[in-house]
């Protein structure tokens, strides 16, 4: 079960994800990074069927930068929210759609940050607070142990303390 | 006899030489002179601009070109549409990053751009790119890297080099000033290429365009008035070996 959660603050946006890769019922691994960084300022916290998550990811990733380099400028939040929906919408009527369930977090240096909820039907909501999955700790039957946590304002993206329950 | 070969670009003259890529490589020579250097912790590449019409917006006019964050090109190109190979390079680099996860070397995306001209020297139906290019940048173990491909599709690897209108000149001057001390600093590497495009080119700072990528850096372009400024003190310097010329003759 994966877990993703963003926040929208004043002038930041706050993101978590577990760090657990799981095969059935054995953890694979139990620090993996479920989020990609598109630009300075944007990130895209990617969870869903195996395979599926890292090539849709790296895919607008490299879009994204390829953006950058014939424009001279990063794309903003918005325009590659839109863009990423656009190809998960493009690829959901083919014979290869891809089972994702994404939240992508950015600064604009205009509008400010923003947070964006995607689900695998290709449906995009900017929201101040969203989440996939289910990440509780007290009335759950499995517990998730450690969360990469991350926060994005004016300055970029910037790593904060990893998460984990358990004694400290 | 020349006319009779040289129409279509598949057709080999009886002494050996295919005339529609000779064609290209002069109209090559014909471009604004470009010179390209590679030093220890920097590449520079330098372009004498040509001077834009009154009412024509300056910047709209851009050969130098960052086609991903560690490798720049420089396109010369005279009428013929540039845009593609620019695009098609960048594409290619994130297609490389996406699928072996490593940024290209110089050398790699070079003989791609290489590869993709000598196609057109052997299709039918096509000319060749009436494109030089110079490439410069860093591979991912930190060596600089300058490379030159011709329209025929061939590239070489240099230390320094120039194309364009008078690149014999700017060549000749490099071959004998490119020396170990000349490029021991950044700041010595730039002076170099703007010492080197100054013997050819007639309006001095305003007419040079410089781009440099240091090492883990990206791509900068100088503003005009650091190009003023280093030319200042290429100009003090030069009076200074003058002085004392003169005065070693004095004693």
């Amino acid at each position: 079960m994966e877990y993703l959660i963003g926040i929208q603050g004043p002038d930041f946006v706050l993101v978590a994800a577990d760090n657990v890769a799981a095969n059935s019922i054995l953890q694979m691994k139990h620090d993996a990074d479920k989020m990609f960084k598109l630009s300075e300022k944007i990130l895209l916290l990617c969870v869903g069927e195996a395979g599926d998550t890292a090539q849709f990811a790296e895919y607008i990733q490299k879009n994204v930068q390829l953006y950058k380099m014939r424009n001279g400028y990063e794309l903003s939040p918005s325009a590659a929210a839109n863009f990423t929906r656009k190809n998960l919408a493009d690829y959901l009527r083919s014979r290869t759609p891809y089972h994702v369930n994404l939240l992508l977090a950015g600064y604009d240096d205009t509008d400010g940050p923003g947070l964006y909820y995607m689900d695998y039907l290709s449906a995009l909501a900017k929201a101040p607070f969203a989440a996939h999955g289910y990440g509780l700790r007290k009335r759950f039957i499995l517990n998730l142990p450690s969360f990469t946590v991350r926060v994005i304002d004016k300055e970029g993206i910037h790593d904060l303390e990893t998460l984990t329950s358990g004694p400290k | 006899m020349a006319t009779r070969y040289d129409r279509a670009i598949t057709v080999f003259s009886p002494d050996g030489h295919l005339f529609q890529v000779e064609y290209a490589q002069e109209a090559v020579k014909k471009g604004s002179t470009a010179v390209g250097i590679r030093g220890k912790d920097i590449v520079v590449l330098g372009v004498e601009k040509k001077s834009v019409a009154k009412l024509q917006e300056e910047r709209t006019v851009r050969k130098i070109c960052a086609l991903d964050e560690h490798v720049c090109m420089y396109i010369f190109f005279n009428l013929f549409m540039f845009v593609q190979p620019f695009d098609i390079s960048r594409v290619e680099c994130q297609s490389h990053r996406l699928t072996v996860e490593d940024p290209v070397t110089v050398e790699y995306i070079t003989r791609y751009i290489a590869t993709l001209k000598q196609r057109y020297t052997q299709s039918n139906g096509r000319r060749p790119f009436g494109i030089s290019a110079l490439i410069v940048g860093f591979d991912d173990d930190g060596t600089p890297r300058l490379y030159q491909t011709d329209p025929s599709g061939t590239y070489h690897a240099w230390k320094a080099n120039a194309i364009g209108r008078s690149a014999k000149t700017v060549r000749e001057f490099l071959e004998k000033n490119y020396t170990d001390e000349a490029i021991a600093g950044d700041n010595e590497t730039i002076k170099l290429a703007i010492k080197a495009l100054l013997e050819v080119v007639q309006s001095g700072g305003k007419n040079i365009e410089l781009a440099v990528i240091r090492r883990n850096q990206p791509l900068k372009i100088l503003e005009a008035k650091e190009i003023e400024t280093l030319v200042a003190e290429i100009e003090k310097e030069k009076e200074e070996e003058a002085e004392k010329k003169k005065q070693k003759k004095s004693t």
